[in-house]
């Protein structure tokens, strides 16, 4: 999975209620990435790409188990990246099989709307702009399957542990 | 170099010798709880096996009673699959209902040394019985439930040596601000608890702590057993159980002391917990619309007992409205008989059924634009209560009563000495 599109940068602490609001955490999957940001960074749904990649800060993700890694993949974001990824997020974000990068660093190597170069199974982020590549925490072989899989539910339907989506 | 009590827990479980910092371990489950957001019919995925249904907990929490059709349908196909697994350990609207985190300790479903999942944030609250708990994703939740395992990170161990003795007017509540306020988040990392000043605090007291865990995106929060702990437990659990201890030479990423005597009543201001703690002379006198005490952190008979002696013979102010939600139906019917529940109601509070309601802004006491609130329960996200405007404080139920009581943030010191 290689990905090469705009960044969006986010600061530190980003939390799960800010992208996923509970005004929506009951809402159908499809229509819960309208709401994303809309407390922090109103219209900024409307501004994003499919493809576009977000760069976090510290902890990103911190907060509650509802699946708001589910929603920036619903948006069509390719990927996130950031120095250091919640835990309980960063489970989600294997479940959902949406791509997400803990790379120190990173945070400083992009401005707002420069181009960055994801090769998510090498772990290795680049801006080729600025001629810095950097390496990030390779996901263990073991949750790289998982997200190669498609996330759980398809691996489970897959194995006829649970019902197919109805 | 030996382990700490999470160390050891996640390598008995993953079935090795050790496990340390950096590992990631596939581990068998113990106990898994399933709550009503699970069986929403915009995310329930029908499961059609289970490992074992004796590990299997159902709890509807999140909305209850049923606040919408989508909330009933919920329930009901939750009703239907505890039926179909022939699930024991369920609790459904009514007698046995209550937040998840609590009923946890309610019946001792955590045993020491085990490993407890729920889709959660704050199910680290079990740690309080000398196991490892976590909250993890739905998807997680069902695949633990259908495979019996689930995969950890191994994080490393700070641990907090408790000393001393709390006074009246302060509690746990403001250790842990004080915790989050000096050393921030505690991401990736597993939390210890231990230290002489443990005997002295009630389970309730302890697991506010673990339960907070959360809030310092710890991975475990895990106490060492005592025989408080222990007597707890067989209270309300037959099986055989044994309690784990750190090594002696375990490895910790810091081993730091809060003195329990020099506590201060604290709050935290709006949005986020991570050092963002005052002393409650910073907030005071700030307008409060709404007071919350409850949610899986602040819902214990303790909780309300210590608001109760706040609010005795006295009134909640006008243009201040105080909701106080018991954490489960038992700890309701325990404030009931104790005289509790009619003094908080005397001075005017609204006690509502077990629920998360106000806590995650769900379905009950949401704040309106610009509204200020004080609360006693786990979370003060931008947003977490109802409107993203809203400002959310948060303290101990002493210091949620006492402001509750002048309409303004108070220090609790002025009603307890
Ligand atoms: S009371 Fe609040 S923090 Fe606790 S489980 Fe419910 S919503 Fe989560």
């Amino acid at each position: 999975m290689k990905f090469k599109a705009r960044v969006w940068k986010f600061g530190d602490n980003i939390n799960t209620d800010l992208i996923l609001p509970i005004q929506a955490f009951y809402l159908p999957a499809a229509e819960q990435p309208k709401y994303v940001f809309s407390a922090n960074r109103p219209g900024w749904v409307d501004q994003v790409k499919p493809g576009d990649i977000l760069i976090g800060g510290k902890n990103f993700g911190m907060g509650s188990s509802r699946p708001a890694a589910r929603s920036l993949k619903n948006l069509g974001i390719a990927c996130l990246v950031a120095p250091s990824i919640n835990g309980l997020f960063f489970r989600n974000c294997v479940n959902f099989a949406f791509p997400a990068i803990e790379c120190p660093g990173v945070h400083d190597a992009f401005e707002e709307g420069e181009i960055a170069e994801v090769d998510f199974e090498a772990s290795v982020v680049r801006n080729a702009a600025r001629g810095v590549t950097l390496e990030g925490h390779r996901m263990p072989p073991k949750l790289m399957a998982l997200v190669k899989a498609g996330g759980i539910y398809p691996l489970l339907e897959k194995e006829g542990l649970i019902a197919p989506k109805p | 170099m030996g382990m700490t009590i999470a160390e050891k827990i996640l390598a008995k479980k993953s079935g090795q010798a050790k496990v340390g910092p950096g590992d990631l371990v596939t581990v068998e489950v113990d106990t898994v709880v399933l709550i009503d957001n699970s069986f929403n019919p915009n995310r329930w995925r029908e499961i059609l096996k289970i490992h074992d249904p004796g590990r299997i907990v159902v709890v509807f929490d999140h909305r209850v009673p049923a606040s919408t059709q989508d909330s009933a349908t919920a329930h009901r196909t939750g009703r239907r699959f505890v039926e179909k697994f022939g699930i024991k350990r369920f609790h459904d609207v009514g007698y046995d209902q209550g937040i998840s985190h609590q009923l946890v300790a309610d019946c001792g479903y955590a045993l020491p040394g085990t490993v407890l999942v729920c889709s959660d944030s704050h199910t680290c609250s079990a740690g309080v019985f000398n196991c490892i708990a976590r909250g993890v994703g739905e998807p997680d939740v069902i695949y633990s439930a259908i495979k019996g395992e689930t995969w950890f990170r191994v994080g490393e161990t700070v641990r907090y040596e408790l000393e001393g003795r709390l006074s009246p007017a302060v509690t746990t509540k403001d250790a842990f601000l004080q915790i989050a306020g000096t050393h921030g988040d505690h991401a990736t990392q597993n939390i210890e608890f231990g230290g002489p000043g443990v005997a002295s605090l009630s389970i309730a007291a302890r697991k506010t702590l673990t339960t907070m865990g959360a809030e310092l995106s710890a991975e475990f929060a895990t106490f060492e057993a005592d025989a408080v702990m222990l007597d707890w437990i067989r209270a309300r659990n037959p099986q055989p159980m044994e309690a784990v201890v750190p090594d002696r030479d375990a490895k910790y990423a810091a081993v730091r002391k809060v003195d329990l005597t020099a506590l201060e009543p604290l709050v935290a201001f709006p949005d986020t917990v991570i050092e963002n703690s005052k002393p409650v002379a910073a907030a005071a006198g700030t307008r409060i619309d709404q007071a919350f005490i409850g949610s899986c952190a602040n819902g214990t008979l303790d909780d309300l007992e210590l608001a109760a002696r706040v609010l005795a013979g006295r009134r909640v102010a006008a243009g201040t409205r105080l909701l106080i939600t018991p954490g489960s139906q038992q700890v309701f019917r325990e404030a009931t008989r104790r005289g509790i529940v009619s003094t908080l109601v005397e001075a005017g509070a609204v006690v509502t059924p077990s629920t998360c309601g106000a806590c995650g802004g769900g379905h009950l006491g949401i704040l309106g634009p610009d509204e200020t609130c004080i609360t006693a329960s786990t979370r003060n996200f931008k947003g977490r209560m109802g409107d993203p405007s809203a400002r959310i404080y948060m303290a101990s139920p002493a210091t949620v009563a006492a402001s509750a009581i002048r309409g303004t943030i108070t220090d609790p010191r002025e009603f307890l000495q």
